[in-house]
């Protein structure tokens, strides 16, 4: 075997050197030094996102073509990295906290893992590791949700994720069986691209297509798939909750568009197009409507997450312009999402409060909490001129851009759902800015980290939506890697 | 050009007060500038459609530009504008909790109306748009008055859900609006030369722009945001919302979906005429039976601007002049109604004119103000308001069918029911006799409420002494629309 080829996987050993180094320096540190572990691990990855956002990609198929690293990859491995050191910066508080202390290396270490089971996910061009790769993001994950020991719910919300993800993996692997049957015993990419182009289809395709949208729709949470997101949500760690939310969403979103687009393109129009359009409809809609009752803050960003990964796959009804909006939409979602997240984890810090009451009148006693508050929301909500809007209108665009009379429907349906949308995300406004009465959380100056973090994440909110420098990364990453069609 | 940006830039300043009056002087003075300098080019010869055109790359993978560029209408849209901020600056002196907010929100609401006039790409008028939607929310939600939550929801989600469908027809219209191989724009000149959008596509897109930018016209039956918005929001939030935002409404229909659907503009107009015809009498009948002021003014708002829809539907040069000629002027009228109950309100405390009676009496340079903007209001001679609905009238008859002569008497009849409801307020706010002695204590204006009031006045009575410069102006702007409209038979 040819050692040097890994070589290749020059984002894969970082985040795996990155991750022995953490483990030794937390193993081997003594009492005092432990306190260096999360700004050394912070700053380290800092320095990780910015060496994978530099690096050329080598664009080499290697293992056989199990594996490639090519400019779109390696475009969403720096995404999803912003949104990781977001979340260490916005969690460096909490992994303080006396509960938390004693395990932190622990925390730093599992998201590390999982971050490199999503690159495998992303540079998977064989099934086999795209398995080992979806396995090693969900599994520690499970631990993550369930880090804080000592509260129930978290332990039920870990019991429920590992339970639904067990299953779906199952199903994801009865699903790839038959289609590993079909396309004449191989499971690269290529391989089954080819079979199905040149007209093996069956019953059991469509059995297996279904299967695999289940099972990867349960990593995005998509309706009918999302019964474990609120209560997991809800009972995992801010921290982990709001990783969950963008970070793991991210990569198996463009996993999914990977498989779907680039295997399963030749059933596009038979298959798998009325399926993708019931579901995003289902995910959009049911998301929106749930979230509009919700009072606890992650149980509503649960349901809004669920909302958003449905406007995520509208990328995959575009394809590989919609690749490319896709992914611009996934880093506004991140920064967005991130924003709010770092507000309510700043607030449950300082304060454990987590119910929407608890924001009314905000503004009186933390104007900056609630300013990047505000400007979060309307990013989710799609108001311009914030990121969140662009993103919005890219997707819509990339999706009506094949001129089909359905697609133009189902914009419409997500234009309409967005106004549900602002509904509620105008409710966490109004709390904090008009409904009357004394503020129920005091003024309180949130930490370093959490101070940064929302500091870039509006950065980012207001930033680059008014300049397209992510969206055209992501455009000419894509069209160099895998050529564009409008 | 960057007006907008003129007025955003000052508002984080410590003596807030100051810098907004610095700004939106400096913003009136280059308003009136750009349209001197304007007609100047014009009379030197320039024909070209738009002038000051300027053109950057935003997105260049979508090929979306900052396109701006102006014609005459959007010139005097400009001016109007910067004529309200102006005044609604010296409306909101006394603004009360966190005036700077406030303010901040209002700048961005006014860029967000300057950004869209200047604006000739789609995209980033679209942008606009939305940019001028949102401050709402938060305006009339903290500064408003009585039931201001539900109302605030309640306009924004009805003009976010208009500009749901406004976007999905913008989106048509890109991906249709360029011949086979060429290159995809968002420009609206562009667009409109290639005149390629296929008929029946036309006819689907028409719907939906003109029903996204009707909702913003509050056109039956969409207008409901409408009174309840203006009567909750604070003073210089209503008069920039009637006043200019829903002239937006307007300026889009014909901008959009008349200038580059002409097809379909031929054949659909009929529909919202009998919707845009309904709002004119409907909205004249329900502002007779309200009783609160800012109500009052609300429908009759609807009214107005149904009226300005009705005009724009006649496809004719002459009532689509009238068209515009009637948002100039019911976007000062307005502005000074709101800004003239806002300072009633301020001293009374009540806007129910049942309570009311006798301001001449107590306070006599509002009530004249008053009587004037209701004169106005009525179409009396001399005054912006008769101008404009002659214009409108005389273009509509223009059209000898039998349809559009029952609506053009329906919508005639309507300035009766003005009438009755100006006087109505007239005859038992202002001259009626004091109803409530305590009001016998209160002040007539002071300076700021003064200028206030006495620059929009004068506009009004400029429009309705000198038209001529105004039509010249309009009429040339509307040639390439004209062209549009006459190139489909």
């Amino acid at each position: 075997m040819d050692y040097s080829q890994f070589g290749a996987m020059l984002p894969e050993l970082i985040i795996l050197g990155l991750f022995l180094i953490v483990f030794l320096f937390d193993t081997f540190c003594g009492e005092g030094q432990k306190k260096m572990l999360t700004p050394f691990t912070t700053i380290l990855f800092g320095l990780a996102t910015v060496a994978i956002w530099l690096i050329p990609s080598s664009g080499e198929a290697i293992f056989g073509g199990m594996y490639v690293d090519d400019t779109a990859c390696k475009a969403m491995k720096a995404i999803l990295n912003i949104g990781v050191f977001i979340v260490f910066l916005q969690s460096a508080k909490w992994t303080e906290s006396d509960e938390v202390a004693i395990r932190k290396g622990e925390f730093y270490e599992l998201i590390l893992v999982t971050l490199f089971g999503m690159y495998l996910m992303i540079s998977a061009r064989h099934f086999l590791l795209f398995i080992i790769g979806l396995e090693s993001a969900s599994l520690p994950l499970a631990a993550l949700v369930a880090f804080n020991k000592k509260h129930y719910e978290s332990h039920e919300a870990a019991v429920k994720y590992i339970l639904t993800a067990v299953f779906s993996s199952a199903i994801l692997m009865a699903g790839l069986s038959y289609i590993y049957a079909l396309s004449g015993g191989s499971l690269y990419f290529g391989d089954i691209a080819e079979a199905i182009a040149s007209g093996s289809r069956s019953g059991l395709l469509i059995v297996g297509l279904a299967f695999l949208i289940a099972g990867i729709g349960f990593k995005l949470s998509l309706v009918p798939f999302h019964l474990w997101t609120a209560d997991v949500y809800q009972g995992a760690p801010t921290a982990i909750t709001s990783y969950l939310s963008v970070v793991s969403k991210g990569a198996a979103a463009y996993a999914f568009f990977i498989i779907f687009v680039q295997v399963f393109g030749a059933v596009y129009s038979d298959l798998w197009e009325w399926m993708m359009y019931a579901v995003i409809i289902l995910t959009i809609t049911v998301g929106n409507l749930f979230a509009m009752r919700q009072k606890n803050m992650k149980r509503f960003m649960a349901f809004s997450s669920i909302s958003q990964a449905g406007y995520i796959m509208l990328g995959v009804m575009a394809g590989n312009f919609g690749l490319a909006s896709m992914m611009f939409y996934i880093f506004v979602y991140i920064v967005s999402n991130l924003g709010a997240f770092a507000v309510i984890s700043a607030i449950e810090n300082k304060t454990g409060k987590l119910s929407m009451d608890d924001y009314d009148g905000l503004h009186k006693t933390n104007p900056w909490l609630s300013f990047a508050m505000t400007l979060a929301m309307f990013s989710l909500a799609g108001i311009p001129p914030f990121a969140g809007f662009f993103s919005k209108i890219l997707i819509f665009t990339s999706v009506t851009s094949t001129g089909s009379m359905a697609l133009y429907m189902l914009v419409l349906i997500a234009l309409i759902n967005t106004i549900i949308s602002l509904y509620y995300y105008l409710l966490v406004v109004k709390a904090i800015w008009i409904k009357p009465g004394d503020a129920k959380v005091e003024a309180f100056r949130s930490s370093t980290g959490e101070r940064i973090a929302i500091w870039l994440c509006v950065a980012g909110i207001v930033f680059f939506g008014l300049v397209p420098y992510i969206y055209d990364y992501c455009y000419d990453a894509v069209k160099t890697a895998y050529g564009l069609l409008i | 050009m960057m007006i907008g940006l003129a007025c955003c830039s000052n508002s984080n300043m410590k003596s807030i007060r100051g810098v907004m009056v610095a700004g939106s002087t400096v913003l009136l003075a280059m308003s009136i500038w750009l349209v001197v300098d304007f007609l100047g080019l014009r009379a030197a010869g320039d024909a070209s459609e738009m002038l000051y055109t300027g053109s950057w790359m935003w997105y260049a993978p979508l090929n979306i530009h900052l396109a701006v560029g102006v014609d005459g209408i959007s010139v005097l849209m400009l001016l109007l504008s910067s004529i309200i901020v102006f005044a609604g600056t010296f409306a909101s002196w006394k603004i009360d909790p966190l005036p700077k907010n406030f303010f901040l929100w209002f700048c961005l609401l006014s860029t967000g109306v300057f950004g869209f006039f200047i604006s000739i790409d789609m995209f980033t008028m679209f942008m606009f748009y939305e940019v001028a939607l949102i401050p709402m929310y938060l305006l009339i939600g903290v500064w408003g008055t009585g039931r201001k939550e539900y109302s605030a929801m309640k306009l924004t989600l009805m003009l976010m859900g208009g500009s749901a469908f406004l976007m999905l027809g913008l989106l048509g219209i890109y991906w249709h609006g360029t011949p086979e191989g060429g290159v995809h724009t968002w420009n609206i000149l562009e667009i409109s030369h290639n005149a390629s959008i296929d008929p029946s596509w036309q006819y689907l897109l028409f719907c939906f722009t003109f029903v996204g930018f009707g909702v913003l016209g509050a056109m039956f039956p969409f207008h409901t945001w409408s009174p309840d918005g203006h009567a909750c929001a604070p003073t210089a939030v209503s008069m920039l919302h009637a006043g200019v935002l829903m002239k937006l409404g307007g300026y889009g229909c014909f901008r959009i979906a008349i200038f580059l659907l002409p097809a379909a503009a031929q054949e659909l107009a009929w529909i919202f005429i009998i919707l845009t015809g309904i709002s004119v009498v409907y909205g004249a009948f329900s502002a007779c039976v309200q009783t609160d002021l800012k109500y009052i003014n609300a429908y009759s708002s609807v009214s107005h601007c149904g009226m300005v829809l009705f005009a724009i539907l006649m496809l004719n040069e002459t009532a689509m002049t009238g068209g515009i000629l009637q948002m100039l002027s019911h976007g000062l009228m307005t502005a000074l109604f709101f800004a003239l109950i806002g300072m009633i309100y301020g001293r009374t405390h009540t806007r129910d004119i049942r309570e009311m009676g006798g301001m001449m009496q107590i306070m006599p340079y509002l009530g004249v103000c008053y009587m004037i903007a209701g004169f106005a209001s009525l179409g009396l001679p001399g005054l912006s308001g008769f101008v404009a609905e002659m214009t409108i009238f005389f273009g509509a008859f223009e059209h000898s069918e039998l349809f559009y002569r029952i609506f053009v008497i329906a919508g005639t009849s309507s300035i009766v029911i003005t009438a009755v409801y100006i006087l109505r307020v007239v005859g038992k706010v202002i001259l009626g006799p004091v109803q409530n002695d305590h009001h016998r204590e209160l002040t007539d204006a002071s300076w700021w409420e003064r200028l206030a009031t006495v620059s929009l006045i004068v506009c009004l009575a400029g429009i309705g002494f000198f038209p001529n410069w105004l039509n010249e102006t309009i009429r040339t702007s509307f040639m390439p629309i004209i062209d549009a409209l006459n190139s489909v038979f």
